[in-house]
């Protein structure tokens, strides 16, 4: 059988239907109410979340790369303001130094861990808690994990009038809209409109599903300080959180789009390979 | 069927031949064995089927070295093959979207057979088998998407689960005896995943045993092809060495290229971000939906109000699949000639692609932005499935005048060659 | 194949062998995660090094680390103890290398190469020896003024009966080695880096 172009194309459109038409279509997208009829009186303000808004991020595409510098400053906004309440027990400390992430040297990394407090080990006498009762506590060194802020859940959720903030270490892949999502979580809260009615100790955020958000803004100008001195305005350090949280999700992400390009180049290679392969073996067969 | 015979050459191959004829058994089956020579691109589907279950099986049993199939430990575990273990984020990849490459491939394969009449005489032994393969592969799958123990992990298996206790409208007690026996507690709990874990280990190797009664089953009558008509004598087939080792790798090979594009450049486009939230009994997601492989029956399920009812209807569009070879009255197989049958052929493929968005939605939507509410578009798409094959396709093989068929398949092929 | 060898066999062969090799290649690169996935993964080597704290160690203590998945011994020897290790003959030794990492396979035992770290200043209270028993791999206990095991005041292997000094040093069979001496640094006058 000779391959046409037609052919070709037919089934290169067949199987790019199933293969993008069909997840495309299954993504939820964001719920639509048919239209409302007009009423007389004014109408409920909508808690129905709005979509996030679409930002550019220098690590989208088949070639992004997560930024150095926004990863080390966003390392930066975690450590001195989301921490206190999100913790980040996946991430090991010792992969702030690993290839494709904010690459901070080995001693930047030994001290950054020995900063932290994490839990000892039983001492010799198998006591854990020291002479006031409180648990016995180490330096940490880069094997180790981020400490949680809180031991528990339930302490968590004391601290925070019942609400649990999540462990942001896969929070990027974790909601619909990713880093779109998060940016735009950290950079919407504002006042509420005149008539919702907002239930006690909750924030307005209109990207938030219900619009309420249990988390006040995290996030003002000059929150933090950065040392190489990019202007820490709200905007400027969501940005360069998303990118450190992005990363704190998929690690590997540099290493995944390096290996796609050499191995898309090795299969279409071996691919056209096969074809004239194939084209030789069926001549004067079809 | 058999074409040139096998030879040993070398003393080594002489005196395994006497003892275990495994050369032969493989030169006969993969080798010389006489294949129609028109064979089209819908055809090599069978081969990309069996690398995939190779992919699955060989990443599988890698990532089982380091998975933990405790509800304490397992999100974590999975986390640690992302991050710590050596290339363990393509290992997962692969295995991940290796899933969703195989059901593409796999309903690829079913509409050729339905479209080709390769279910009819003498080959129904083959679509049984093959309608066996599709459910084993749907219970692996099932049980394979637990295993990370995310939230979509968690309650997609308490909503399957929970099928079985529709039978208590049948017999009460019998569901819950059932369920309860299934989840090995109170929910889907530690229990209930270490033997997902198990049965999914187990699994792949009886649907790799099915596939060599499948194959076998092909290789009594041999191959259909394109135009459905027997074969008429050598000069209508080609041996399967080199002609379709080499048409069945090129295609292979397009299709890894959609493979790998998905595994290093967009791996979760097919899951749901949800899944990367740990489990969470106490706290359901906004909207429980399976893997898109399984949202045409989620939407027959779904389309139905009655719980018992709805689990039937789900259990009846996989059961009426093992009937199709008698469903169909037609004496011809292949749709190039039958032009009614064609057209509904058509209709079903897009009632599939509809029932499967139906599916993904949330019940109450509507579709886009009209009022037609989505259950109702479900519930038409859901009768039209059950229509095809219990009344359209018994009648169309009645009442259509199929066209005339080619004499021979080598006669078929030379009309269409241009003069050398 | 309808058309003979004769009908420009380098060209059509070329195409084919180097799709086949182009192809084995491939192959061979797919494999190769397969099998680097079973070496030791991120964690485990972040903890190939430890770091201990000798300050809460007390002369004539020997404590019980794990270091590399297995038993690490460091004890702070009195200068008796010393003196006695130091006093033993090499001809008297069963097993007369140092079995030191950080010196050569043929440096002999004495008790100055057992103590030896990789770089700088032996301090002579220290002994760090890997815990595995050289036999077949049991943990030895270790004597105590207050539970003496074996008769050389170092460790005795509960398995098979072997004994072992306070250097380390095997002096009592079937153990056929003396313990291993890892390769570890001084940090500081309290603190030791292993690995």
């Amino acid at each position: 059988m000779r391959i046409t172009p037609m052919k070709a194309f037919r089934a290169a459109a067949a199987l790019g239907f199933f293969a993008f038409g069909l997840p495309v279509m299954a993504q939820p997208d964001p719920a639509k109410a048919p239209a409302q009829p007009p009423s007389a009186i004014a109408p409920a303000p909508s808690t129905d979340a709005e979509p996030p808004k679409h930002v550019s991020w220098s690590f989208n595409g088949p070639f992004g790369t997560y930024d150095r510098g926004a990863l080390q400053r966003g390392f930066q906004v975690y450590k001195e303001v989301c921490s206190a309440c999100h913790s980040l027990s996946l991430v090991a400390i010792r992969t702030l130094a690993e290839r494709g992430g904010p690459e901070f040297t080995e001693p930047q990394v030994t001290a950054i861990a020995a900063g932290y407090k994490v839990p000892a080990d039983p001492d010799q006498q198998g006591k854990t808690v020291d002479a006031s009762g409180q648990p016995l506590t180490r330096a940490g060194t880069p094997a180790d994990y981020f400490p949680p802020p809180f031991p528990n859940e339930k302490a968590a959720r004391a601290a925070m009038n019942g609400a649990l903030p999540p462990d942001l270490s896969l929070i990027v892949k974790a909601r619909e809209g990713h880093e779109d999502y998060v940016y735009s979580i950290l950079t919407s809260f504002g006042p509420p409109p005149p008539n919702l009615k907002m239930a006690p100790g909750m924030n307005y955020n209109p990207i938030f599903p219900g619009r309420q958000i249990a988390m006040p803004p995290p996030l003002s100008n000059g929150s933090v300080t950065y040392a190489d001195g990019t202007p820490n305005t709200v905007d400027q350090e969501a940005r360069d959180v998303v990118t450190f949280l992005s990363w704190a999700s998929e690690p590997k992400m540099e290493e995944r789009k390096r290996t796609g390009f050499n191995v898309m180049i090795f299969l279409i290679g071996f691919t056209t390979l096969l074809y004239f392969s194939y084209r030789r073996v069926w001549h004067g067969h079809h | 069927m058999h074409g040139p015979t096998y030879t040993p050459k070398s003393g080594i191959s002489r005196w395994l031949d006497s003892r275990l004829p495994i050369l032969r058994f493989a030169h006969e089956h993969l080798s010389s064995y006489p294949t129609p020579r028109n064979l089209n691109v819908w055809y090599t589907f069978g081969g990309i089927l069996s690398f995939f279950l190779g992919v699955q099986i060989a990443t599988g049993i890698v990532l089982a070295m380091h998975y933990t199939p405790d509800s304490r430990l397992a999100f974590d575990s999975v986390e640690h093959i992302m991050r710590d273990v050596n290339s363990g984020w393509m290992l997962r990849y692969l295995h991940s979207n290796g899933a969703s490459m195989f059901f593409l491939a796999v309903y690829i394969h079913m509409f050729r057979g339905l479209y080709y009449g390769s279910y009819k005489a003498p080959r129904e032994m083959i679509w049984i088998l093959g309608v066996v393969l599709y459910v084993l592969m749907m219970a692996t799958a099932f049980l394979g998407y637990t295993l990370p123990w995310g939230q979509m992990s968690f309650w997609g298996a308490t909503v399957i689960t929970n099928f079985f206790s529709a039978f208590d409208a049948l017999i009460p007690g019998l569901g819950t005896a059932v369920v309860t026996w299934l989840w090995g507690g109170f929910g889907v709990d530690n229990a209930t995943l270490h033997r997902f874990f198990s049965l999914h280990y187990l699994l792949p190797f009886a649907i790799a045993g099915v596939v060599v009664l499948h194959i076998w089953a092909l290789h009594v009558p041999g191959n259909n092809n394109p135009l459905g008509i027997d074969l008429k004598g050598p000069q209508d087939t080609v041996p399967f060495h080199p002609y379709y080792t080499v048409k069945d790798l090129f295609y292979l090979s397009c299709f890894v290229i959609l493979y790998a594009y998905l595994v290093f450049f967009n791996p979760n486009l097919l899951g749901h971000p949800i899944n990367y939230a740990p489990a969470n009994p106490i706290q359901t997601p906004e909207d429980i939906v399976p893997e898109w492989y399984f949202l045409p029956f989620y939407a027959i399920l779904r389309s139905i109000p009655d719980k018992l009812i709805g689990v039937l209807a789900l259990f009846a569009s996989l059961i009426t699949l093992f009937f199709v070879s008698w469903l169909d009255t037609s004496p011809v197989r292949s749709a190039r000639f039958r032009p009614i049958y064609k057209q509904f052929f058509w209709i079903l493929v897009a009632d599939t692609i509809i029932l499967g968005y139906v599916g993904s939605r949330p019940v109450d939507a509507f579709l886009f932005n009209t009022p037609i509410p989505l259950v109702w578009l479900g519930r038409i798409s859901t009768l039209y499935y059950f229509l095809h094959f219990w009344l359209i396709m018994p009648l169309v093989g009645v009442i259509e005048t199929p066209k005339p068929l080619p004499d021979s398949i080598a006669k078929s092929v030379l009309a269409t060659t241009p003069a050398q | 194949m309808a058309h003979s060898q004769s009908d420009e066999p380098t060209r059509r062969d070329f195409l084919y062998v180097a799709t086949v090799v182009v192809g084995g290649v491939g192959a061979a690169a797919g494999l190769i995660p397969l099998i680097d996935q079973m070496n030791p993964s991120a964690d485990v080597l972040a903890l190939a090094s430890i770091e201990i704290d000798l300050s809460p160690i007390q002369p004539g203590q020997s404590v019980v680390f794990t270091w590399r998945s297995h038993p690490l011994f460091v004890r702070r020897r009195t200068p008796e103890e010393i003196a006695a290790a130091k006093a033993v003959k090499l001809e008297d030794l069963l097993d007369p290398l140092a079995r030191n990492a950080s010196l050569p396979e043929n440096a002999p035992a004495t008790d100055e190469n057992r103590i030896k770290p990789r770089a700088g200043a032996a301090k002579p209270e220290w002994l760090v020896a890997v815990g595995v028993c050289t036999h077949l791999g049991c943990t030895p206990e270790a004597s105590t003024p207050r539970s003496r095991q074996g008769d050389y005041g170092g460790w005795l292997c509960h398995c098979h009966g072997s004994q072992y000094d306070i250097a380390g040093r095997v002096r009592v069979g079937p153990a056929p080695r003396n313990l291993d001496v890892p390769i570890f640094a001084y940090l500081s006058d309290t603190r030791i880096k292993v690995g």
